[in-house]
């Protein structure tokens, strides 16, 4: 049958969340009601990674984009867009700077710089159905590599994309695959480390919700270059909608014969198997990884062994994250030439971040290497939201660091951003404003630190606990000079003496944060301030008795009763009381009450 | 092996490849400190103390030396300060949450924490947080503690618990700053699978895991001396703690024979030594009692017995029974005594009640009665096949191997009446009805011959007599021997092809073998089945018999047996006679003695006058205590050497108190054939002298010289007449034991036997057919029961329930029945049951499981109040003399 409209609604978590199936079922049932089920199909998509504004729905081949659209208003695109073909204005996007309605997404600013390679499908092809992934050369890579090219080319082509791990590390991935090589095993495996663990970081969901099948066919083109006949996706339990699809994928992809034995009557068998891991961050370090899919306790080992000699049930394996494994298919079927020429001299291709904190387009970009923060900030992300001054960035999740506006405009790679004192990571982007305090951020990456280490090694047990308990201490009030030295001291002692990655880079937003922001750490040890106002403790809430018009409107919505005052007259908080929630400050209208 | 250079503190070393850093500083007397290291241990999984950082010059981070492969031309410095100050922070980590309690802590002196933090000048923590929790000890076990406030999670309790012992009874739980070890679900340990094998006890390097003490000592105040375990016939090698004249804690020791593992009774069943119940002085028994006497009394007494019993009524009137558990050189002198000085071979010891079958067995099909391999050989096994050995509990170090064997990829094959714990991991378990072991041998040869899986160029070359195997196996089918057996025809077919296609597949056997009235033929079976496929002469194959006692082995070879001289030249060979007369200077007996059982005929039926027993205990160790207790009342004189007084001393006219392990010197010779070191660790209690002692002194009475300065004399009078411990001397042996065949003074020992060839010449095929045990059931006494050892205790529990612990635990005998039966006769677990045998009856406590059939009932034989033996019979393998202790049938009713 074929269809004259399609409506792509997106199915990615963050649509999902705001009822996009609800919305797609409205949607069938309004095509129903107006008699053009044999006309229009309603599918859903993959994430278009313009969150920020979901749900959103894309109309072909009119290649309108819908916004921030409600089940509410499946009728009137039905009986508007569908039936009349009257574009729905309201539901457009509007470009805030021109105040324009936009209607194709490739006009809007947040679209405009990104280069989809690992993303291409995600929003674009319905990811339960493998037709539609054959029909954007799905497939094509891996009928190319077992038919037409030898391991050894596979490998070759790898290398020469010049392609880097995205989980993180940055190690050449052709590299990763060559050692796997050397190794003479009767098995060795395929692992796709979908432990996708930063905080805010969720490419790695899309991609595997969105477009399954890519990462299927990079893991067989993997098994037949190192010489492996099965595959394990180590995937979070967390992550229901991803495990769903993939298993659709897995099963599509059998049926047929893109995974299972003599794939494309090469000779060559290769299946994956899904492991569900229980959403431990650490087990997202490959060795620990690993150990669970051995159902051991998820801890790291010392490398070497690297998994490339000794890794699942003790064969050789490669483990590669899910963006990695979803440029491999394009690199293969446009060849490395192509691919090498984006991005910068050490780091090519694209990234994906998730854009996210006080930005105005919350969402999925991905940008070649060697942009620059500001043209991700500013350009695509919108700016920092309510106007407010930019004040820093979070690159790397847990284990990166903050970036100050100084190196707004260096190009960002792997290696310029562990230079300026962050990292890669897996792509967490998470922009900070003149609100936030950055100790308050550093203890809240190293809570989550302290809470995922596994416990395995000294330094990282105990000591990322010590550092946390220290912050603690500063951010209560009780921080002394002495204080910042020993966070010196004992966090680069940790980066050093750590047993795996996330020990070793725990202590990077203390450290960071110290570096750039050590003025914000001092107020907070030597004027007991804390200067954005974040830190209860060191807050204080004072009426000013000049602007104060007894409305009474602070006493009422103090949750302790702690502002005394007769109506028309100054109002008083009772400091002993006041519990510095700052709902007063948030009620008064005439900007009395002074918070410091 | 490839060997690399590296450099270590501006030192080159060259080190074989795949060697770590920490390895290679040490062979360069390079100390680098841990925390968590292990040997034994697999060294990728270790690193977590982190204080064995080193500094790898282009390394990013420090790098832990422990796991760190050492690499050509790498370039390491273990003390920069960079090292020193890494180490330093984590030092002071970990005291950041240790109690600085170290003035009243048990482990001040042996405690890594502690001599780092000297070492490194770390005087407390910077990082303290006097907030947090203070966490319960865990006291539920009855030998050691575990206080958490001190545990440093340094993970070797639980990796040795896992790795090692494989009993995996403890775990990491929880993660991050909140990890802590503990059994399953927080239980308290006593809960938990835990065996008390006390390893992670010895390898916690500070005070978290402390044994329970009766004794309070500081480490600074005790010297340790080695010696060799007095439990069973794995031969553990083991340090005695002492303070003054006491054993107060034992820890292991690395030896080949035990890779630095005990068991419960190794690490914490010391206590018997030091026990207020030891014999103190000699005693004489006047009018019914036992009265104190002096040593010149009694010896005089004995010595006066001896002559006139030997006059009266000739040298064979007069029996003795040696003993496994002493020393080589003390078996030795018993059988000197008994043919040199009184001149009868009626020398036997219980031996005969274990491993006469295989002694006999063996040596007629390969020409050596011992294990043919080594004990930690199986784990260069492919296949391991169990047979009649519990031994995880009878054996424990030799059972944790074969698990660890079975975790890196061995196949095991257990075949057993009970659903032990190697059962419960084996890739097949075959649960043969007892007394059915011919029938299972036969039928895995039936179907390996059928299927062609047999080693038909090692058969042609180094066995004969094959023809016969393969017309007596024809008739064993897996049909017929399933309905034999009780078993799965399709497991048993599994079963044959697994053991067939292995390469290098061990058997290890015990008693569930040899105690039949056709132990031999079992024994034999078992030869027959390795031949048949090439095992014997190869590294981690074998027939495996494994014995049950400390020095079970050396007293056989000692010649504490009827017919046989020292290294099994046998008394009725006149050469050996000769050879012997003149060694000895002593006319000698050509006449093959009485074995153990016929020695109470002998005395029931007044043939027999005089029995001297040496660290044995009959009374509870024999078929059919009523019959033993018979004839040792119709004894005219019986002495006993003991260091308790046993069971079967109550029957003595004279006790003489012997000094115990701990007491002398000596060596014992373990069940791979290794003559391994006993020391004298403190002063003989009370008056007691050891064994060898009190036997030169009865022969210098009897007018026979014998003046040994010390035991390592005998020794040297040992080799010079055995040839295979020829070149065995206590010098030698100073180190680390031999294995013996070690015919001279440059031998290095054997730790194979057979590999050239058998040391008959050819192995023989020795095939028997199936004829059922002595006893089967019937409607008056429809179960079999079959009886075995328990973890816990040990032999006739002389020593064993003179450990607390041991005691508490296991104070009392016990049936295993069936829920099945146990419901049929209307037993819940813990009811009394009266069990009966046509020997006698008894009332014990039902121990309701499925580790038995149903129309099997087991029995630990350790008991003599209500013992298992009341009930067993004296059914005789006809080769061997071996009783039937494994079949009996009884009745049972709720008591």
């Amino acid at each position: 049958m074929s269809y004259k409209m399609h409506l792509l609604v997106c199915g990615g978590t963050g649509c999902h969340a705001s009822d996009s199936d609800i919305l797609l079922e409205t949607l069938r049932e309004e095509i129903k009601a107006n008699g053009l089920e044999n006309d229009v199909q309603a599918l859903v998509t993959g994430c278009f990674g313009f969150c920020e504004k979901g749900p959103i729905v894309k109309v072909y081949p009119d290649n309108v984009f819908y916004i921030e659209v409600k089940p509410e208003d499946a009728k009137e695109i039905v009986a508007e867009h569908l039936v009349k073909g009257r574009r729905i204005e309201r539901l457009l996007y509007e470009e805030p700077t021109l105040e324009v309605k936009l209607a194709e997404h490739k006009e809007m600013p947040f679209y405009k710089k990104q280069l989809r390679i690992a993303l291409r499908n995600c929003g674009f092809i319905d990811p339960e159905n493998i037709n539609e992934y054959f029909a954007n050369d799905g497939y094509q890579a891996l009928g190319k590599a077992v038919t037409q090219m030898t391991p050894r080319d596979v490998i070759d082509s790898v290398k020469e994309s010049g392609l880097r791990g995205r989980g993180g590390g940055g190690f050449p991935t052709g590299m990763k695959w060559d050692f796997a090589t050397k190794y003479d095993a009767d098995q060795k495996y395929v692992v796709c480390n979908a432990d996708e663990g930063d905080p805010g970081a969720f490419m790695d969901r899309s991609i595997l919700e969105g477009d399954p099948h890519s990462v299927l066919e990079a893991m067989a083109i993997a098994g037949y270059a190192i010489g492996a006949s099965h595959g394990y996706i180590y995937i979070r339990a967390e992550y229901p909608l991803a495990i769903e699809r993939l298993k659709i994928a897995i099963a599509q992809a059998k049926e047929t014969g893109m995974l299972g034995e003599d794939i494309f009557g090469s000779g060559f068998n290769f299946d994956i198997e899904l492991k569900l891991g229980a959403g431990a961050f650490v087990c997202g370090e490959e060795t620990a990884l690993i150990h669970s899919i051995e159902g051991k306790r998820g801890e790291p080992t010392t490398k070497p062994p690297f998994p490339a000699e000794s890794g699942v049930w003790g064969k050789p394996t490669i483990v590669n994250n899910v963006e990695t494994l979803a440029n491999i298919p394009v690199i293969i079927n446009r060849g490395s030439d192509w691919f090498a020429k984006i991005g910068t001299e050490k780091s090519k291709g694209t990234k994906v971040f998730a854009l996210a904190g006080k930005i105005n387009n919350v969402g999925l970009v991905e940008v070649p290497m060697g942009i620059t923060l500001r043209e991700i900030i500013y350009e695509i992300g919108g700016g920092i939201k309510n106007g407010k001054k930019f004040k820093a960035v979070q690159t790397g999740g847990p284990s990166g660091g903050c970036i100050s506006d100084q190196f707004l405009d260096t190009p960002i790679d792997y290696d310029s951003l562990i230079q300026i004192g962050s990292m890669m990571g897996s792509g967490g982007m998470i922009v900070l404003d003149e609100d936030d305090c950055m100790v308050n951020i550093a203890k809240f990456y190293l809570e989550f630190t302290v809470e995922e280490s596994c416990g395995k090694c000294t330094p990282c047990r105990v000591g990322n606990k010590r550092l946390l308990e220290i912050l603690e201490k500063i951010t209560e009030g009780k921080g002394t000079p002495e204080d910042l030295k020993m966070l010196e001291e004992l966090g680069s002692a940790i980066k050093d003496t750590s047993l795996c990655g996330l020990g070793q880079t725990a202590p990077n937003p203390v450290l960071s944060t110290l570096k750039y922001f050590r003025h914000e750490y001092e107020a907070h040890v030597n004027e007991k301030k804390c200067p954005s106002g974040v830190c209860q403790n060191l807050l204080s809430y004072e009426i000013i008795p000049d602007k104060c018009v007894g409305c009474t409107a602070c006493a009422r919505v103090c949750p302790v009763n702690c502002i005394e005052g007769a109506p028309k007259k100054v109002h008083v908080i009772d400091q002993s009381k006041c519990i510095k929630c700052g709902a007063c400050y948030e009620a008064c209208k005439f900007d009395a009450i002074k918070k410091g | 092996m490839k060997m690399i250079k590296l450099t270590i503190d501006n030192q080159v070393i060259e080190v074989e490849k795949g060697t770590t850093v920490l390895e290679a500083a040490r062979q360069a007397g390079i100390e680098i400190p841990t925390l968590c290291h292990d040997p034994r241990l697999e060294s990728s999984l270790g690193g977590a103390c982190r204080m064995c950082l080193v500094e790898v010059q282009g390394a990013r981070t420090l790098s832990p030396s422990c796991t760190m492969p050492a690499t050509e031309g790498m370039v390491v410095s273990t003390r920069s300060e960079r090292v020193v100050q890494g180490r330093k922070v984590v030092l002071d980590l970990i005291w950041s949450r240790h109690p600085h309690d170290c003035l009243t802590c048990s482990a001040a002196g042996n405690c890594k924490l502690q001599d780092y933090s000297f070492e490194y000048g770390v005087k407390g923590s910077r990082f303290e947080n006097p907030e947090e929790p203070e966490f319960p000890l865990d006291h539920s076990n009855k030998f050691y503690y575990y206080d958490r406030n001190k545990c440093i999670l340094c993970g070797k309790c639980v990796r040795v618990c896992n790795e090692l012992q494989q009993t995996h009874a403890i775990g990491m739980s929880e993660r991050g700053f909140d990890t802590h070890v503990s059994p399953p679900f927080e239980d308290p340990l006593a809960q938990s699978k835990c065996v008390s094998c006390g390893n992670c006890v010895s390898v916690c390097p500070v005070g978290a895991l402390v044994p329970r003490r009766t004794d309070r000592f500081r480490y600074w105040e005790v010297r340790k001396v080695r010696t060799t375990c007095s439990f069973c016939g794995v031969g553990c090698q083991m340090e005695l703690l002492i303070k003054g004249d006491k054993i107060v804690e034992v820890a292991p020791y690395a030896g080949e024979s035990n890779n630095n593992m005990l068991c419960v009774k190794g690490k914490f069943g010391y206590k018997f030594v030091n026990h207020e119940d030891r014999l103190k002085t000699p005693l004489i028994k006047r009018n019914g009692t036992f009265e104190e006497a002096t040593w010149e009394e009694a010896l005089d007494l004995v010595v006066d017995k001896l002559k006139k019993t030997k006059e009266e009524y000739g040298p064979d009137a007069v029996a003795g029974f040696s003993s496994a558990r002493c020393t080589n050189e003390e078996n030795y002198l018993f059988q000197k005594l008994l043919r040199a000085v009184v001149g009868t071979n009626n020398v036997d010891h219980c031996a005969r009640l274990c491993h006469a079958s295989t002694v006999a067995g063996l040596a007629t099909t390969l020409g050596s009665g011992a294990m043919t391999n080594s004990n930690l050989e199986a784990l260069k096994s492919d296949l391991i096949l169990v047979s009649g050995s519990n031994t995880t509990e009878s054996h424990p170090v030799i059972g944790a191997h074969i698990q660890q064997a079975k975790e890196k990829g061995a196949k095991l094959i257990v075949a057993e009446p009970r659903e032990i714990e190697l059962a419960k991991e084996a890739d097949i378990f075959l649960q043969i009805k007892p007394g059915t072991n011919v029938a299972f041998f036969n039928g895995m040869m039936h179907v390996i011959i059928k299927e062609g899986l047999q080693d038909k160029e090692y058969i042609a070359a180094r066995t004969e007599n094959y023809e016969e195997l393969e017309k007596i196996m024809e008739a064993y089918t897996p049909a017929k021997v399933a309905e034999i057996c009780g078993i799965n025809e399709d497991d048993l077919v599994k079963a044959a092809r697994m053991y067939g296609e292995a390469d290098r597949a061990a058997i290890y056997y015990s008693m569930g073998v040899t105690q039949h009235s056709t132990g031999t033929q079992g024994v034999m079976s078992v030869s027959n089945l390795a031949l048949l496929c090439g095992n014997i002469g190869k590294e981690g194959a074998g027939v495996n018999p494994l014995r049950g006692q400390n020095n079970v082995q050396g007293a056989c070879d000692m010649g504490a047996l009827p017919g046989d001289y020292p290294g099994y030249q046998k008394v009725f060979d006149p050469k050996a006679q000769e050879k012997f007369e003149k060694a000895w200077g002593a006319k000698l007996s050509d006449k093959a003695g009485l074995t153990l059982t016929e020695v109470l005929n002998g005395l029931d039926d007044g043939s027999l006058k005089m029995l001297y027993v040496m660290g044995e205990n009959p009374v509870v160790s024999d078929p059919d205590t009523k019959h033993v207790e018979e004839a040792l009342r119709k004894a005219d004189f019986i002495v006993v050497q003991d260091i308790f007084m046993s069971e079967t001393a109550e029957f003595a006219d004279v006790v003489l108190p012997a000094a115990s392990f701990a007491e002398k010197d000596g060596t014992f010779t373990n069940t791979e054939r290794r003559v391994q070191r006993v020391r004298k660790a403190i002063e003989p209690i009370g008056s007691s002298k050891p064994d060898w002692m009190i036997l030169s002194d009865i022969m210098n009475r009897m007018g026979y010289e014998a003046n040994y300065k010390n035991p390592g004399e005998i020794m040297d009078e040992i080799a010079s007449v055995t040839p295979q411990y020829g070149g065995i001397s206590f010098d030698r042996i100073e180190e680390e034991g031999l294995q013996w065949p070690c015919p001279t003074k440059d031998h290095p020992g054997t730790k194979v036997l057979h590999t050239e060839s058998m040391s008959r010449g050819k192995g023989l095929f020795k095939p028997a057919d199936y004829i059922e045990s002595a006893e089967t059931t019937d409607k008056d006494y429809p179960y079999i029961m079959t009886t075995g050892r328990i973890l816990y205790h040990y032999h006739t529990r002389t020593m064993t329930k003179r450990v607390k612990g041991i005691d508490i635990m296991f104070p009392e005998s016990y049936i295993e029945i069936n829920p099945v039966t146990a419901s049929r006769l209307e037993l819940k677990d813990g009811d009394k049951v009266k069990v009966g045998s046509r020997r006698g009856e008894i009332v014990t406590t039902a121990k309701v499981t499925d580790k038995v059939d149903e129309d099997v009932v087991f029995m630990p034989f350790h008991f003599y109040e209500n013992g298992a033996n009341t009930l067993t019979q004296a059914a005789l393998d006809p080769i061997a003399k071996i009783p039937e202790l494994k079949v009996s049938a009884v009745r049972l009713e709720k008591a």
